[in-house]
C-alpha cells in the first residue's frame, strides 16, 4: 500500500512558489485569485520498517524551521480549490528519485523493484473561481497533460473525500514482450501507412530501398543461417528508421541540389555539407598552414581546436526545438543537459567549462488566437528559460554568452540553442586526448540512467512538422544530477584509462550511439536484454531507441572491465556490459540471446541514396518605405530601446549562474552599474593562467526576408565582431554554424520548397565566402530542417535562421576590453563604414517594413580594420568598444553610455558613409545595421597611437564622452537629432522584460 | 615546517571544487585535497588528515528535497566502508579537535541543515536557523556588498574594515530563524559575521536587490560561537583575482579580490594552531 507525506510551509511563512503562481494566473489567464498556497507530497510506494516513514518526513522530507509535514492526513485547509499536480507514469521524477535516495539511507536497504517515491504538488487556490476557471489554471498553468497528471477537488469534495487518495504512477505493464515481423511485400500506399503509423518519418523512396533489401536473395541466405525469417524484424525497421532519419542522417544537407539562381543560370550541388561547410574548413586550413589550429573537426559529438601545448578547446552547439514546442521546461532542460554530452563525450572526453544558450521566440505578450496544440509564447519562454537555469545551474557550468530573439513566426516552433564548450588535455595516458578508437573484442558499456519508454521517436518525430498528433513520448525530462554523477566517475576514469572509446547517448538511443561505434571498427553484437531498465515491460526495439537521458556508451577493453565496473559503483553510477565490439560487418541485437536484428553495416551507413532537390532562388522584392526627414528622432530611439529584440535581457540572464568555475572575465553585464550589455565573454579555465577563452554569437533572422545570403553574411560577421570587440585573437578562432530552417523539401505541404530550398543554398554560399576571408574553420555544427507547424489549415514556418558561434582566444584576459565608455573626454570613434542599408532593420520593423537594401558584409575591408583593431587593443589603447547590430549607431551609443554612466556627444556628419549620396541622410546613419562596425572610445592621449594603428581602415573620430548624463547626437543639418537622458534611456531599455 | 592541509568535499552536485581549491593554494595551504564524497565513504579519504574542511557552492542532489537536504541526511546516516563508523563521526571528531569549515552557498546550506551552525551551546547536530527561496522568487547571481561585524568571533574575517564585495549565486539564500530568541541569540554573541548592506559597508538592508533574497536582518552568513565553523551565502572564491570582479576593466583594483582573506586568515589559524 502506498502512503503520503504531505509537507506545508508554517502559518506566516512566505510561499515564494505560491505568490508566482498567484502572479502568473492574473497575468497569463487574467483570473483574480486571493491567495494560492502549495504543498509538497511524496507517495511512499515501499514496504518498510514501522517508524521510518516518520523518519523519513521529520528528516529528509521538510525543513523543521519553516515546515510542518504529516502522514496519511491531508495539511491543505482554508482554500476554495485544490489542485494536485504529479508526473504521468513513467516520466522522469527526479524529486522522487532523490526522495527515494534518501529514504535508503535511513533504511540502510535499496529499494525493491517495483517499489519507488513519487513526488507531486498540491495548489491552493482561494478566490471567487468556477470549476471552469480552476481546470483553466490547471492545464493552462500548472500542468503540461503531456507529461504530468492532476486532480482538482473543491474544498466541500476535498473535505468528503478526506483529501486526495494515496495513488502511486506506477507504469502498468504486462503486455507480453514480443518482436514483431513486418511484411514489406505490399503496395506503395500500406508501405506508406507502415511510416507513418510507427512514426518512422521514412519516405516512400527509403522505404523500398528497405523492400528490395530484404528482397535480395544474398541476404535472405544470411538471414537464414541465424534462424530470421525474410520479413525485417520491428527492431531492424525502427533502427532503420532512427539512422536514416533526417535528425541523424541530414539527408538534406547531403542530398544532391538542382539550384537555379535569378538569372536562370543552373548548378548541381552535391551535397551542402560538402560542397561548403566541410570545404570551407578544409580550405581555411590549407590557406592557414602551419597556423592551422584545427584538431578534430565534424568527425567526433563536438569540434577540438587547439588552446595551448597543454590543452584543447572542444565546442559545440545543438538545437531542441520540437520538444521544447511540446513542453518547455523539459525539452529546453534536456536540450542543455543533452548538449552536455557532447563535448563530454568527445575524444577521450573533456571537463565542460561553460554554456551558451540563444532562444527565439514568439512576443510573449502575443494576444492573437493561436491554433491547437501550440502552446502561448509566453509559456513557452517561462518554460524555456526555467529549463535551461536548471539545467545548466544544477550542473556547474557557467552560461555565459547569448540571447533572446523575437519574431511572430516562432509562434510555430520556438528554437533554443544550447551550447557548450570543454577543455581537454592535449594528451591522456600518452594518447592525444582528441583521439579515440575501438578494437574488435572491446566490451559494450553503457552508464549512467536507465531506459524507459520516454524520448522513443525523438529523433524521426523532430524530422517531422509538428502537427496535433506528435507523439507524447517524444519528450524527455533531463536529470542533471545523475548526469553530474556520472561526469564525476568518468572524467576520473578518463584519467585512468578505463575506457578506450566514449560517446554520447542522444538522439536514436543505442541505436545510433552503439550504431557509430560498430562503424568504428566493422560490427557488433549486443543483448538488449541486458540494459538496465527503469520499469519492466519494454519491448526490445523500445529499449534499442530510447532516448532516455543522461546515458554515455562506452568501448571498455576487457581487461579493464573490472576496474571500470567497480569504480562506477563506488560513485554511485550504474554500468552495464551489453555486448561486445566486432569486425565482423553486422549490426547484430540480440534479446536473451535470441537474434532480433541483423542488418549490414554498409546497408545502415550507406544504404540510402542521396535526396534529390530542387532549388530556385527568385529574389523576393519588398515594398520600399519612404525615408522620413524628421528633426528629431529620439521618441524613435526610444522605441527601439524597449523593443524585445533591444531590450535589457536582465531578468533572464540573472537566473543563470555566469561565474561558477571561478574563471569569468568579461561578463554578461558590465559598466558602473553592472547592467551594461557585454558583447561577448571571456573566460578564464584554468585559473592559475591568464590564458582566456572568448565566445560570441551571430543571429539575424529577420534578414532572411529579404535575402539568406547575406543573413548569413552578417550572423557570421557579427559573431567575430563581438568576439574581436572584446579582444578575441584573430589568429585561433573558429566557427560552429547551426542552421535551423523551414522544411525546404518540395512537397504537398510545402509548395514553396524550391524557394526555401535555395534560401538554403545561398547561406551556405555566404558562409563559404565570408568565412574564407575571415580564416574561420567550421569546426562543427547542426541542421534542423523541419521548423514548421501545420495542422491541415494553418500552417507557420519559422524565418530561416543561422546561429553562428565563435570560439577562440585571448592571450592575456587582462586586455580584455568591456562595451562601457570609461570617462568623460574620451574621444569616440567609429569603425567601418554607414551606408544605405535600412532593409530588415529593428527601425523599419517598428515601422511595419522590411524594405529591400539589406546590409552587405564587405568581409575583406572589416577583416583588415579587425586586425588593427586588434593590435589597438593588445597595446592598450582601447577604453571602450561596442559593436553595432540591432538598432544601429543610435541604439550603440545609447548602451555604451548608460552603462558607462557618462554622456556621449555625436556628429553624424563624421560618421564614414559608403554608397551613393542620396541615400545620405540622419535616418540611415542614426539605424541603418550596416555591418562590420564598432563603437570605440579611447583616451584622450592615447588618440594618435590608436589612428596610427587604424590608418585608412575606415575610422573616424566622430564625438567625445562627456561628463553629463545624456545622449546628444548632431544631425548633418547640425540640430540635435537625439537629445535624451541617460537614466530616461536606461530605464525604457530595462522596462519591457524587466517582470518577466 | 609541519604542512597545512586544506579538504574540499565534491560528488552529487558540488560545482565550486576547483574554485574553492584554488583559493585554498592562493589563501597559503600547502596541500589541497578535492576529494569526491565515493572517496570519502570508501574510507580512501579520511576528514582526520586535513584541517581546514571547504563544503563548498553546487545543488547537492539537485536541491530535490529543499537545498542540501538530501546531502545532510546522507553525512547523518551514511557509513564509512570498512571503519565501522559514520561519517557524522569524522565530522564530530574534526569539529572537537578545533579544526576550520567553511561553508559555502550550498555548503552553507547543508552546514545549517545540519545543524552546525549556529550551533549553540556545543550542539552541532541540531538545526535552528534555515536557508529558504529568495523572496523574488527565482536564483540570482549579482554582486552585494557585505557589511562584516568586526565584533564576531569569525577566525575568517580578521583584519576586515568594514566590509567586502562578493557575488551571490542561489535561488534558496534567504536567512530564517526558527524564533525570535534564536535570531536575537545570533545578534547578541555577534554570530552574524556578514549582513548585506550598502555599497559603503554603513548598515545592512532589506532592499532589493542589495539583500538579493530578503534574508532576516540582512544575514549573509553566520559563525558558530568558536568562530571556527562558518558559512555565508556569498562565494569569497569567486573573487581571488581583480579579473572576477564585475568593473575591473573601470576601477583601479588591487591584485587580490576580497574573498581572498578569507582563505589567507584559515592558513594562518592553522599554522598557529593545529600544525
Amino acid at each position: 500500500m502506498a502512503n503520503r507525506i504531505e509537507v506545508a510551509l508554517k502559518a506566516g511563512v512566505r510561499d515564494a512558489r505560491g505568490e508566482r503562481i498567484k502572479r502568473e494566473i492574473e497575468d497569463f489567464l487574467h483570473l483574480a485569485v486571493d491567495d494560492v498556497r502549495t504543498i509538497d507530497v511524496y507517495t511512499v510506494d515501499a514496504v518498510l520498517a514501522p517508524g521510518l516513514l516518520e523518519q523519513a518526513a521529520a528528516g529528509p522530507f521538510s525543513d523543521p524551521v519553516i515546515q510542518v509535514w504529516s502522514l496519511d492526513k491531508p495539511l491543505a485547509t482554508g482554500f476554495d480549490y485544490v489542485v494536485e499536480v504529479g508526473f504521468r507514469p513513467g516520466v522522469t521524477d527526479n524529486v522522487g528519485r532523490t526522495a527515494r535516495e534518501a529514504v535508503s539511507y535511513l533504511s540502510g536497504t535499496p529499494f525493491a523493484d517495483g517499489e519507488g517515491v513519487y513526488y507531486a504538488v498540491q495548489y491552493l487556490l482561494k478566490g471567487l473561481l468556477t470549476a471552469d476557471d480552476v481546470e483553466n489554471i490547471a492545464t493552462g498553468l500548472l500542468c503540461n497533460t503531456l507529461i504530468q497528471r492532476y486532480t482538482v477537488l473543491s474544498s466541500q469534495d476535498f473535505s468528503q473525500k478526506g483529501g486526495f487518495a494515496a495513488v502511486a504512477p506506477k507504469v502498468q505493464s504486462g503486455l507480453k514482450i514480443e518482436v514483431k515481423e513486418v511484411d514489406l511485400n505490399v503496395s506503395d500506399e500500406e508501405l506508406m501507412r507502415i511510416s507513418r503509423e510507427g512514426v518512422l518519418a521514412l519516405t516512400l523512396d527509403e522505404m523500398q530501398i528497405i523492400q528490395s533489401h530484404y528482397r535480395d536473395p544474398r541476404v535472405l541466405e544470411e538471414r537464414a543461417k541465424i534462424g530470421l525469417g525474410a520479413k525485417p524484424t520491428d527492431v531492424e525497421l525502427e533502427c532503420l528508421a532512427q539512422t536514416w532519419s533526417e535528425h541523424c542522417k541530414h539527408k538534406i544537407f547531403a542530398g544532391t541540389v538542382h539550384y537555379e539562381d535569378e538569372n536562370g543560370r543552373k548548378q548541381e550541388i552535391k551535397s551542402l555539407f560538402k560542397s561548403f561547410i566541410q570545404r570551407t574548413t578544409k580550405d581555411v586550413r590549407e590557406k592557414m598552414g602551419d597556423k592551422d589550429f584545427c584538431l578534430s573537426v565534424f568527425k567526433d559529438n563536438a569540434g577540438v581546436i587547439r588552446f595551448n601545448d597543454k590543452h584543447s578547446l572542444v565546442f559545440k552547439v545543438e538545437t531542441h526545438n520540437s520538444p521544447s514546442a511540446l513542453d518547455p521546461y523539459g525539452g529546453a532542460l534536456t536540450g542543455i543537459v543533452g548538449v552536455n554530452r557532447d563535448p563530454f563525450g568527445t575524444g577521450q572526453g573533456s571537463k565542460l567549462i561553460f554554456n551558451t544558450d540563444v532562444f527565439c521566440f514568439a512576443d510573449p505578450f502575443f494576444k492573437k488566437p493561436l491554433p491547437k496544440r501550440l502552446l502561448h509564447p509566453r509559456r513557452i519562454y517561462e518554460g524555456v528559460v526555467e529549463g535551461v537555469e536548471h539545467g545548466g545551474n544544477k550542473s556547474g557550468i557557467p552560461t555565459v554568452n547569448g540571447s533572446l530573439v523575437f519574431d511572430e513566426r516562432f509562434a510555430g516552433k520556438p528554437l533554443v540553442f544550447c551550447g557548450t564548450a570543454g577543455l581537454m588535455p592535449a594528451e591522456v595516458n600518452g594518447q592525444p586526448g582528441h583521439d579515440k578508437y575501438i578494437k574488435p573484442g572491446d566490451l559494450i558499456v553503457m552508464t549512467g540512467g536507465r531506459i524507459g519508454k520516454d524520448g522513443i521517436h525523438g529523433a524521426t518525430f523532430s524530422s517531422e512538422e509538428l502537427n496535433e498528433n506528435s507523439p507524447v513520448t517524444a519528450v524527455q525530462i533531463g536529470d542533471p544530477i545523475t548526469q553530474k554523477r556520472m561526469f564525476d566517475f568518468l572524467i576520473r576514469a578518463r584519467d585512468k584509462g578505463l575506457y578506450r572509446f566514449i560517446t554520447d547517448n542522444g538522439a536514436g538511443g543505442l541505436s545510433s550511439s552503439i550504431g557509430e561505434m560498430a562503424g568504428e571498427c566493422g560490427g557488433c553484437r549486443m543483448d538488449l536484454a541486458k540494459a538496465p531498465l527503469k520499469y519492466p515491460g519494454l519491448n526490445p526495439w523500445e529499449i534499442l531507441i530510447s532516448e532516455a537521458q543522461e546515458r554515455m556508451s562506452l568501448a571498455v577493453p576487457p581487461e579493464k572491465i573490472d576496474d571500470f565496473l567497480a569504480m562506477a559503483t563506488r560513485f554511485g553510477v550504474e554500468a552495464s556490459v551489453l555486448g561486445e565490439f566486432t569486425d565482423n560487418g553486422v549490426f547484430h541485437i540480440l534479446y536473451e540471446d535470441k537474434t532480433v536484428a541483423y542488418l549490414p553495416m554498409d546497408f545502415m551507413h550507406e544504404g540510402l541514396p542521396p535526396m534529390q532537390l530542387p532549388a530556385k532562388w527568385v529574389p523576393p522584392l519588398h515594398e520600399e518605405p519612404v525615408c522620413a526627414e524628421k528633426l528629431d528622432y529620439t521618441e524613435d530611439l526610444k522605441q527601439l530601446l524597449a523593443s524585445l529584440n533591444i531590450c535589457s535581457k536582465e531578468s533572464v540572464v540573472r537566473r543563470y549562474d555566469h561565474e561558477v568555475q571561478g574563471g569569468s572575465v568579461v561578463k554578461p553585464f558590465c559598466g558602473v552599474a553592472n547592467d551594461g550589455p557585454s558583447d561577448a565573454a571571456v573566460v578564464r579555465p584554468i585559473l592559475e593562467s591568464f590564458e582566456g577563452v572568448v565566445t560570441a554569437h551571430g543571429i539575424c533572422p529577420r534578414y532572411s526576408d529579404i535575402d539568406t545570403y547575406h543573413m548569413t553574411a552578417n550572423a557570421v560577421d557579427e559573431a567575430l565582431r563581438n568576439y574581436v570587440a572584446v579582444g578575441g585573437s584573430l589568429e585561433l578562432v573558429a566557427g560552429l554554424d547551426n542552421f535551423c530552417w523551414c522544411d525546404p523539401v518540395q512537397s504537398e505541404k510545402t509548395p514553396d520548397g524550391p524557394y526555401k530550398m535555395a534560401q538554403l543554398v545561398r547561406s551556405n554560399q555566404a558562409l563559404y565566402d565570408v568565412c574564407m576571408v575571415y580564416n574561420l574553420p567550421l569546426i562543427s555544427g547542426k541542421d534542423s530542417m523541419k521548423n514548421d507547424f501545420y495542422d491541415g489549415t494553418v500552417k507557420i514556418s519559422i524565418p530561416p535562421t543561422l546561429l553562428f558561434s565563435v570560439i577562440g582566444k585571448i592571450e592575456d584576459a587582462r586586455k580584455a576590453v568591456t562595451m562601457d565608455v570609461k570617462r568623460p573626454g574620451d574621444f569616440v570613434y567609429l569603425l567601418g563604414c554607414t551606408a544605405n542599408e535600412l532593409g530588415g532593420s529593428e527601425y523599419l520593423a517598428l515601422k511595419g517594413f522590411v524594405g529591400n537594401k539589406v546590409p552587405r558584409v564587405d568581409a575583406i575591408s572589416a577583416y583588415a580594420r579587425y586586425q588593427a583593431y586588434h593590435q589597438a587593443v593588445l597595446q592598450g589603447l582601447v577604453a571602450s568598444c561596442h559593436d553595432l547590430s540591432d538598432g544601429g549607431l543610435a541604439v550603440a551609443a545609447a548602451e555604451s553610455a548608460f552603462a558607462g554612466g557618462f554622456g556621449i556627444s555625436l556628429d553624424l556628419s563624421r560618421v564614414p558613409w559608403q554608397g551613393l549620396e542620396d541615400g545620405w541622410n540622419d535616418e540611415a546613419l542614426l539605424f541603418a545595421e550596416s555591418a562590420s562596425r564598432l563603437l570605440v572610445t579611447v583616451r584622450r592621449e592615447h588618440s594618435e597611437a590608436f589612428e596610427a594603428i587604424m590608418g585608412d581602415e575606415c575610422c573616424a573620430r566622430i564625438g567625445v564622452v562627456t561628463e553629463n548624463p545624456e545622449l546628444l547626437i548632431e544631425a548633418i543639418e547640425g540640430h540635435n537629432v537625439i537629445n535624451a537622458d541617460l537614466a530616461e534611456l536606461k530605464q525604457v531599455w530595462q522596462s519591457t522584460l524587466r517582470e518577466l | 615546517m609541519a604542512q597545512t592541509r586544506a579538504i574540499v568535499i565534491t560528488g552529487n552536485g558540488t560545482n565550486c571544487e576547483m574554485e574553492a581549491a584554488h583559493a585554498c593554494r592562493m589563501g597559503g595551504f600547502d596541500e589541497v585535497v578535492i576529494a569526491h564524497i565515493a572517496e570519502i565513504l570508501s574510507g580512501e579519504v579520511r576528514l582526520d588528515d586535513f584541517h581546514f574542511l571547504n563544503l563548498t557552492g553546487g545543488f547537492l542532489d539537485g536541491d530535490d528535497l529543499g537545498s542540501a537536504k538530501a546531502q545532510a541526511n546522507r553525512l547523518k546516516n551514511a557509513a564509512v566502508d570498512g571503519s565501522g563508523e559514520k561519517l557524522v563521526e569524522q565530522f564530530n571528531r574534526f569539529i572537537s579537535a578545533g579544526k576550520l569549515i567553511l561553508g559555502v552557498c550550498n555548503g552553507f546550506q547543508l552546514m545549517v541543515k545540519m545543524g552546525m551552525l549556529p550551533a549553540f551551546d556545543g550542539n552541532y547536530l541540531n538545526q535552528s536557523v534555515t536557508l529558504t527561496h529568495n523572496d523574488c522568487g527565482r536564483f540570482q547571481d549579482r554582486w552585494c556588498y557585505l557589511k562584516v561585524d568586526a565584533a564576531s568571533a569569525s577566525v575568517f574575517t580578521k583584519g576586515i574594515s568594514g566590509g567586502i564585495y562578493l557575488p551571490v549565486r542561489h535561488g534558496e539564500g534567504k536567512f530564517v530563524c526558527d524564533s525570535e530568541a534564536t535570531l536575537e541569540r545570533i545578534e547578541r554573541e555577534h554570530l552574524a559575521v556578514f549582513k548585506y548592506s550598502d555599497p559603503e559597508y554603513d548598515a545592512a538592508t532589506m532592499e532589493f536587490p542589495a539583500n538579493p533574497n530578503g534574508a532576516q536582518n540582512g544575514i549573509a552568513g553566520i559563525c558558530d560561537p568558536s568562530g571556527r565553523l562558518m558559512g555565508l551565502m556569498p562565494h569569497p572564491e569567486a573573487f581571488v583575482h581583480y579579473t572576477q570582479h564585475p568593473r575591473w576593466t573601470r576601477e583601479q583594483l588591487p591584485e587580490e579580490g576580497d574573498g581572498l582573506i578569507l582563505y589567507k586568515n584559515a592558513t594562518e589559524y592553522v599554522r598557529k594552531n593545529l600544525v
